[in-house]
């Protein structure tokens, strides 16, 4: 079993934390799988498996678009980035930088908390040492 | 905003993420029940019930040849520790200051992480059954020295395996048995610490609230703590010199396997 996704020593992350960094890795996956599926598909001439590995890359798109949205629930500040970017008309950078200023403006989460439930994003600590 | 109702709190967001911080730090410290048992949720605070599976029948029906079966459900709980705090000292924070008087809130944080140990172990009266509650194995004393605390251990896996309850294996410690525990030296040629470890093949868990000690297994599937509103600091109501706050989750617990415990007692 990997841990890659790791950077810091498990023990000592929180398991928000590491549920955080396992949806990263997985949303990481989902978009190989796209690309891949998208090569393959660039250059596949037979219909029918055309068509198979159309249905398995919409798989993808529902998986990468799930992780996508539990990461965004989950840390609010880059939930307000994406609201600016994402389904917008017009130009990407420019939104971006527009997005990434209003996010910051303030500096913190503060009142609101930095999980979605406004808790304190505790949850399991199964695993812990001590 | 939500039920916590933070935005009416006159707090900066610096205060609030010290506090939350500060919160988040001591209770991961003392929440020994959630290193052991199995979490689910958090489902929110508009969460109610765990579904049990289970039914009553009814005694009586609303017509002729029909019966009724009534669904039972484990209601989640609330555990609520109030605190408040000085403004001055959050205006310090604001300020810069690093020594914040925050005694109050690491109370609360031990008050309601040592309630919530409890309730998972030693149970809430006709609220939740805990783990010790409802083990069929015989309650054996530890003892008085940690001399003798391998011992017991050993025996409480062995019972264990014989019931089938494959491991590895947990021990949740009480404050008093815990200290014994990292102050004894050693024992058989081993640290305690280690030669407990090594007879568990699983973490020794510092679980305040716990009368003694419990062995139990972490293969999963056997103890449920249902999580609605995970801890949070919500907001009461404040005036010109300190602003009351508290602490405050929502969840069920239920024992799934009642032998998958042995309660070792002080």
């Amino acid at each position: 079993m990997g841990f890659d996704q790791y950077h810091e020593p498990p023990d000592e992350l929180p398991a928000a934390t590491r549920t955080f960094a396992r949806l990263c890795a997985s949303l990481t996956e989902e978009a190989e799988a796209i690309n891949w599926y998208q090569q393959r598909i660039a250059i596949e001439t037979d219909p029918e498996a055309l068509a198979v590995m159309r249905d398995a890359q919409g798989e993808e798109f529902k998986h990468f678009s799930m992780d996508l949205e539990f990461l965004l629930r989950r840390v609010p500040a880059w939930r307000e980035v994406a609201q600016g970017i994402l389904f917008q008309s017009g130009d990407i950078v420019e939104h971006g930088e527009e997005a990434e200023a209003e996010a910051f403006e303030e500096g913190s989460a503060g009142a609101a908390g930095a999980y979605e439930d406004g808790s304190l994003g505790i949850g399991s600590l199964k695993g812990a040492s001590r | 905003m939500n039920h916590l109702l933070r935005g009416h709190a006159p707090i900066s967001d610096i205060g609030w993420e010290m506090l939350d911080e500060e919160a988040r730090e001591r209770l991961a410290a003392a929440l020994g029940a959630r290193k052991l048992v199995d979490f689910s949720g958090p489902h929110g605070w508009d969460y109610s019930a765990t579904n049990l599976g289970r039914t009553t029948p009814l005694a009586s029906a609303p017509g002729e040849g029909v019966s009724g079966r009534q669904r039972r459900v484990l209601p989640v709980v609330e555990l609520r520790a109030d605190f408040e705090l000085s403004r001055e000292e959050l205006r310090d924070a604001d300020r810069g200051a690093d020594d914040v008087d925050l005694e109050a809130l690491d109370a609360a944080a031990r008050q309601i992480a040592v309630a919530e140990n409890v309730a998972v172990f030693h149970g809430w009266d006709e609220a939740i059954v805990g783990i010790t509650e409802c083990s069929p194995h015989e309650q054996v004393s530890l003892g008085d020295t940690a001399e003798h605390y391998p011992r017991q251990v050993a025996g409480a896996v062995e019972r264990l395996l014989c019931s089938g309850i494959s491991g590895p294996y947990a021990l949740a410690l009480g404050r008093e048995q815990y200290r014994r525990v990292v102050e004894t030296a050693e024992h058989g040629g081993y640290p305690l610490l280690e030669h407990l470890r090594k007879i568990l093949e699983g973490p020794i868990i510092w679980t305040p609230g716990v009368r003694g000690a419990v062995v139990l297994t972490l293969r999963g599937g056997d103890f449920v703590f249902e999580c609605g509103q995970d801890l949070a600091i919500g907001y009461q109501s404040h005036d010109a010199d300190v602003v009351r706050l508290y602490l405050e989750e929502s969840f069920s617990f239920h024992v799934a396997t009642p032998e998958a415990a042995v309660a070792l007692t002080p």
